[in-house]
């Protein structure tokens, strides 16, 4: 496997551990407070429309020529990774509060638990609910790593099992442990998949545009690198502008 | 309608999220390569320029709106 390959690999499986990380927690506090029944079939019908999502859009997205590909998808995977990466840089300074994974397990808990269910063997709208949108919302970003990522290395099923390691090797160790995922280092993880996403997007987005990269293929390392340096300067300047002091959640 | 605008404002906030300004930094980037590389040019630079400024400015917001509060 080449880099592109690596990188392919590496950061469908970064991006969809952090989710799913998330989605865990979200799954466990109502799966613990309302039941696990409509909790799961939450979970199946969310993981059943990303599987519709990916076999509706995945082949059209792989049929479209290869230089519109790369200026549209790397235009929005530029955009949508400078998101990542802004909320990162926002997280290690200190001006967004880090994420929580035991604090939002409390707060989904405490809120599921306001209305618990009549009666526990019917259907729960609330847990449905609430664990079909954690798993759908938090999966629909890993959708659009997959599909875009894939369709521009002409390797959707690359990527997807990068995102499948991380969703089981997830789910083994949440369902061991049973309680939320806080040990895992979602903020620094969220910074390279932010880092990554960029990068790949400035070098795909410019190569659409028509330009041709210093060492082709090898500009794509050195990219990586100053995108990490802008992204590590502005997060320690923030970080002493603001005096180290951080948000809470 | 109202189906239609919400999902609307859902692809809006999933794909452009907090700040438009880094979007825009990135569609006016990529336009100037484009229009640069027409003109015969290898502007490779250029949309990391755009990027480093939109990601910069936007920060930049973040750390004056803290100031003043």
């Amino acid at each position: 496997m080449n880099a592109g390959a690596w990188g392919l690999l590496l950061s469908s499986f970064l991006a969809s551990a952090v989710e799913t990380v998330e989605a865990f927690t979200i799954v466990l506090a109502a799966g613990i407070t309302r039941g696990w029944k409509s909790t799961m079939l939450g979970v199946v019908a969310a993981l059943g429309a990303l599987a519709g999502l990916v076999a509706l859009l995945g082949p059209g997205l792989v049929a479209i020529p290869i230089d519109v590909l790369r200026l549209v998808v790397g235009a929005l995977l530029l955009i949508f990774g400078l998101q990542w990466l802004r909320k990162a840089i926002l997280r290690a300074s200190g001006y967004k509060a880090m994420h929580d994974e035991v604090a939002i397990f409390a707060r989904e808990a405490a809120e599921a638990r306001e209305n618990p269910p009549t009666d526990p063997s019917a259907f729960d709208q609330y847990a449905f609910s609430l664990s079909f949108k954690g798993v759908f919302l938090e999966g629909l970003e890993v959708v659009f790593i997959v599909l875009t990522f894939g369709a521009i290395h002409g390797n959707i099923p690359l990527a997807a099992l990068g995102a499948g390691i991380a969703v089981l090797l997830v789910v083994i160790v949440g369902l061991a442990v049973r309680a939320p995922l806080s040990k895992v280092p979602e903020n620094t993880l969220k910074f390279a998949v932010g880092i990554m996403l960029t990068s790949f997007g400035i070098f795909w987005g410019a190569e659409g545009a028509g330009i041709t990269w210093p060492g082709n293929d090898a500009a794509l390392p050195a990219i990586v690198l100053v995108t990490a340096g802008c992204a590590l300067v502005a997060a320690a300047a923030m970080k002493r502008e603001r005096g180290g002091v951080a948000v809470t959640a | 309608m109202t189906a239609v605008k919400n999902f609307l404002a859902f692809l809006y906030d999933f794909v452009v999220g907090d700040d438009w300004r880094m979007s825009l930094a990135v569609i006016v980037g990529l336009g100037f390569t484009a229009v640069a590389v027409r003109s015969g040019l290898n502007p490779w630079w250029l949309l990391p320029l755009f990027v480093i400024a939109g990601l910069g400015i936007s920060l930049r917001r973040v750390v004056r709106k803290n100031r003043e509060l």
